[in-house]
């Protein structure tokens, strides 16, 4: 028994990686389900969402890249597809070069699908250097740092951005984050210019940004695959982050009997010796 | 079952298979797919940092805006030039301008925007009264206790870096107390951190079994 004990806290990680790639497939190709419950910070920021009245601008950050989008991208989809069922303007810009075109992809693809129009319900404004200075002068005048569109249309050009000018024309800012831009939209547009923001995030990034939730510096947030799948829920258009909440939750259990089994093995081992 | 006729799909299971592939040991496929994420993403770094940054901010601001607005761009753009002289030796030190501009205004900002929003609004968040009514005992009881546990484990977690005094007697307890706080902030954080990495895992399998397979 003991010897078994030992082997089974010194697995091969090959065997590891199997168990769970096999546990991720499974539970997909089964397409098992769970119920759950928003979370309370997913749900608040869907009745925010919810409460605009139709015609408010929401601008929109891609702050993440291909790295990031299993939990980004359903998370944003969601979202775009919230706004453009309540009429609300979509403005799209980003921090992140190599993710804004994911973005890009998502925003037309779903106001394709409610027959929007671009520079009348949503515009793409694209990339600029600078962080820190791009979002302090959004909060003086857009047209400072993005005189033109990501097609080089002068932005006055464009019927829906007419009236917008700074962040007091932005209902609310929505930082979609994979790294510490989140960060920045706090301390720069929240701090300065009183910006309300809502933050989805990476699960990774997510308990970081609890804090920021808990001081009212922003007034929701959605974390990781979980956040995804219940702003899904709450829009009725179960997706991928949906579908993949099943394989996560088999995941977890299966590793939370690893740990176990390795610290079995590590005890066996111990009095062994 | 459908499986995708879309080249570009191909090319993109191809290039996930040859990423995980890695799992088992490195291998020629793994090393073809690094390649070309890296190589690739150099290109449209480059390409976007031009499309979005120095055509229209520089470029054509040079050619199409008058007065200040036109010759206040020389400034910038000596910078740039300076910041390239890192490859002529003779001249490398020019580029310590650029590199001094760049880190003056990045510590400018960040002293300014952790300071007014981050350590200030933080500390205040943690002003919290230790009795909060609520809408019934229990209410009252689970609010009040939050805010207990908030203070509490704020003003432990702050003594456990105080390294001005030797950690014996009151310090002591209190900083274990302040240790025990920030081991379940990690362990928090060691669970949303696989359950990200799980997440890119479904992702791919997803993808994989999805647009490339067609089996769901």
């Amino acid at each position: 028994m003991r010897e078994f004990l030992q082997k089974a806290g010194n697995i091969d990680r090959r065997i590891i990686y199997l168990l769970i790639l096999s546990a991720v497939a499974i539970t997909i190709l089964l397409k098992v389900s769970f119920k759950s419950t928003p979370l309370p910070e997913v749900k608040r920021s869907y009745d925010i969402i919810n409460s605009l009245p139709a015609g408010s601008v929401v601008m929109f950050s891609i702050d993440y890249d291909a790295s990031s989008m299993p939990e980004l991208d359903p998370m944003l989809r969601a979202m775009l597809r919230h706004c453009f069922e309540k009429n609300l303007k979509v403005i799209m810009l980003g921090h992140w070069p190599l993710g804004l075109p994911l973005g890009q992809i998502a925003l037309e693809d779903i106001a394709r699908q409610y027959h929007k129009k671009y520079g009348e319900d949503y515009v793409f404004l694209g990339y600029r250097p600078g962080l820190q200075a791009v979002m302090l002068n959004l909060g003086k005048e857009i047209r400072s740092v993005f005189s033109t569109d990501y097609r080089g249309t002068p932005i006055d050009s464009l019927p829906m951005m007419r009236g917008v000018h700074n962040y007091n024309d932005i209902a609310v800012l929505i930082g979609l984050e994979a790294g510490s831009v989140g960060d920045m939209w706090v301390q720069f547009a929240n701090a300065r210019f009183n910006q309300k923001i809502i933050l989805g995030s990476t699960a990774v990034i997510t308990p970081d940004l609890y804090p920021y939730l808990q001081a009212g510096q922003i007034v929701g947030l959605i974390g990781g695959l979980r956040g995804a799948s219940d702003y899904e829920a709450l829009v009725k258009h179960p997706a991928i982050a949906s579908a993949g909440m099943a394989s996560q939750t088999v995941v977890h259990v299966l590793i939370i009997l690893l740990i176990l089994l390795g610290n079995i093995g590590y005890f066996a081992t111990r009095r062994g010796k | 079952m459908s499986i995708s006729f879309n080249p570009w799909v191909w090319v993109a299971a191809f290039l996930t298979l040859s990423m995980m592939s890695f799992l088992y040991k490195d291998n020629i496929f793994y090393k073809i797919g690094e390649h070309i994420y890296v190589g690739s993403s150099a290109a449209f770094m480059l390409i976007y940092l031009w499309y979005f940054d120095v055509k229209p901010k520089l470029v054509d601001g040079f050619m199409y805006n008058t007065g200040i607005n036109k010759w206040i761009l020389i400034i910038p753009a000596l910078l740039s030039l300076f910041m390239l002289m890192r490859f002529i030796r003779p001249v490398a030190w020019i580029s310590r301008w650029a590199i001094a501009f760049t880190v003056g205004m990045g510590s400018g900002l960040g002293i300014t925007g952790l300071l007014q929003g981050f350590l200030v609004p933080q500390i205040k968040a943690t002003f919290l009264p230790l009795y909060v009514a609520g809408s019934s005992t229990l209410s009252t009881i689970y609010l009040s206790l939050n805010n207990i546990l908030m203070v509490i484990g704020t003003l432990s977690a702050i003594v456990y870096f105080y390294f001005s005094r030797e950690h014996k007697g009151p310090i002591r307890k209190v900083s274990q107390i302040g240790i025990t706080f920030i081991m379940i902030a990690f362990g928090a954080s060691f669970g949303y951190t696989v359950m990200a990495r799980i997440s890119l895992l479904i992702g791919r399998v997803y993808f994989l079994l999805h647009n490339w397979l067609g089996l769901v």
